[in-house]
């Protein structure tokens, strides 16, 4: 009797032992990789690297500087086209918690979220580089919109949907037209989990390559013209690693380091967002 | 409303272009194109079997390596640590680990894993490329963890209190409580979370790209290096014209529509079985 106790005890040990050894072995690889990362990456990064354009192979020095701006030009851009979108789509599925087009709109988001990067690429190419004929950061831009979409509509609705119906009731007793409350009263109370939304889809883009790789297409100069082709970091970082060079090895840690950094800065904030402007009801 | 519109419009026209622009490849491959393993751009003679039979192992054995990682993850999240420092700890590397971009574990891979197994494959004697399927499994596994975990880690939290308390009154372990009462309540809800690790890895990109070796034939061994649906894609789109552009995006038509059922699927049974908690609860 006592022995078959034992076992049993022993065998939860065991199994608690062989869950807490899988959960700490699965840590290994975010460690190494950080660990790698901030090792190859650091030595790497002077002003010359962030201020510098690329230099063919062979010359020394150059830096990464387009890739940063342009990064930065395919942020904003994206968030110029999808954020409106993004937003008026949550406040619609929030709005309207039932119904037809909302069960319809629910289920594209999910569809959305879970289409494969290479494919919003290509997509996005069928419809912006070829009728333009040119690499642009602009379809770039549309591709990364297309991937924030989900991320921001999904957050407005779960934001909005926790807002009291009695503060919207009180501004329509009082008068004021939907609209108005929607853009008044509902949309600021929200603000910070709609902030949330945007800060984590901006940070799930900017480490986005597939969808770029056809689209916005990588650039070795300088440039400010959407209609022109454009330098993103994660191109880059592609571009280096796949390059036979020692040299531009180096480059991509360095890159990557950027990179890593900038995503999870953009989760940071997002997380600091959230906690500290929650609005208690 | 317009904006609702537009966004189920958005989807209802990426499938119509994909759509389109595959229709001469449909019109002369038809569904032979699952089947022909050729991909010869010279010959103008395309099959997808080769990138199919890729897609299917890379993603299978990266599922499989994933599988006890993740489990034990949600079960020391959702069970043994509910909260405190080690879980707090553990759930913040694992966000981390979800928001690196996938370029980054390809530059790793390349640099870290690559060598690695071209060790293992010079122990085993099997030809050291050091990129191929293997080697993308194992990053395609990495990248996963998280999103199974964390969706494990919730329906275990959903599994109702006073189901383990019974069994606990009645003397059970708190093995026996997780492996008769909390896994089989959680099942359908992890099997969920796994099916849309699935649909991840199946469109995963950039890392796969890097790391399977870039090889239109078909895989002899899951060592070798082989191509998938979305590595090819990658490397063949951008200098593609004509039949070949019009194959890729056949290909593209096919990995969105299988994710599309992957994810559907997934989100399906998550939602019955958070509905089914809030029900208990109430």
């Amino acid at each position: 009797m006592k022995d078959h106790v034992r076992a049993r005890l022993i065998k939860n040990y065991i199994f608690k032992g062989l869950v807490m050894l899988f959960a700490f072995i699965s840590l290994l690889p975010l460690l190494l990789i950080l660990y790698y990362i901030t090792k190859n990456g650091i030595s790497v990064i002077n002003w010359d690297f962030l201020t510098q354009l690329p230099r063919p192979i062979g010359e020394a020095g150059g830096g990464v500087f387009n890739a940063i701006m342009g990064t930065i030009m395919l942020i904003v851009l994206s968030c110029v086209f999808s954020i409106p979108f993004g937003i008026a789509a949550g406040i619609y599925l929030a709005e309207n918690r039932e119904g037809k087009l909302s069960n319809i709109v629910r289920l594209c988001v999910v569809v959305l979220q879970g289409t494969p990067s290479i494919v919003i690429g290509i997509i996005a190419y069928a419809w912006i580089v070829a009728p333009l004929r040119t690499f642009s950061a602009l379809s770039g831009g549309i591709a990364l919109s297309i991937m924030m979409l989900p991320v921001i509509i999904k957050t407005t609705e779960e934001t909005l949907k926790l807002i009291p119906y009695h503060l919207k009731e009180a501004s329509l007793a009082l008068g004021v037209p939907y609209y108005k409350t929607i853009l008044k009263v509902v949309l600021p109370s929200g603000l910070n989990g709609i902030l949330t939304g945007i800060l984590l889809s901006v940070a799930r883009i900017t480490g986005e390559t597939a969808p770029l790789l056809f689209t916005a297409f990588g650039n070795q100069f300088m440039n400010w013209n959407i209609f022109k082709p454009i330098d993103s970091l994660p191109y880059r970082i592609f571009y280096y690693a796949m390059s036979p060079y020692p040299e531009w090895h180096t480059f991509a840690w360095g890159a990557s380091f950027i990179l890593v950094v900038l995503t999870l800065a953009f989760n940071l904030i997002a997380r600091g967002v959230s906690i500290k402007w929650k609005i208690q009801f | 409303m317009i904006s609702a519109v537009f966004i189920a419009g958005l989807l209802f026209a990426i499938a119509l272009t994909l759509f389109i622009q595959a229709i001469p490849a449909i019109k002369t491959f038809g569904f032979g194109f699952f089947v022909s393993k050729t991909w010869n751009t010279a010959a103008e003679q395309f099959g997808a079997l080769p990138f199919l039979v890729g897609t299917l192992l890379t993603s299978f054995l990266a599922l499989i390596i994933s599988i006890p990682f993740s489990i034990s993850i949600s079960i020391f999240l959702g069970e043994y640590f509910k909260e405190g420092a080690a879980s707090t700890f553990l759930r913040s590397a694992v966000e981390v680990l979800a928001g690196i971009p996938s370029v980054i574990y390809g530059l790793w891979g390349l640099f870290l894993l690559m060598p690695m197994v071209r060790i293992i494959e010079t122990k085993l004697g099997v030809p050291p490329h050091g990129v191929g399927i293997f080697t993308s499994a194992l990053i395609l596994a990495i990248m996963v963890i998280p999103f199974s975990a964390s969706i494990g880690r919730e329906v275990i939290t959903l599994v109702p209190s006073d189901l383990k308390e019974a069994a606990y009154s009645l003397g059970a372990t708190r093995f026996e409580v997780l492996k008769n009462i909390i896994i089989p309540y959680a099942r359908s809800g992890i099997i969920a979370g796994i099916l849309l690790a699935l649909g991840r890895a199946i469109g995963e990109t950039m890392a796969v790209t890097m790391l399977i070796g870039n090889s239109n034939f078909l895989p002899t061994s899951i060592f070798s290096p082989a191509n998938t649906m979305a590595s090819v894609i990658a490397n063949e789109f951008a200098e593609a014209t004509g039949l070949v552009s019009s194959s890729l995006i056949y290909i593209a038509l096919v990995l969105f529509l299988v994710t599309m059922l992957v994810n559907i699927i997934g989100n399906y049974v998550i939602q019955k079985i958070s509905i089914e908690a809030s029900k208990e609860v109430t």
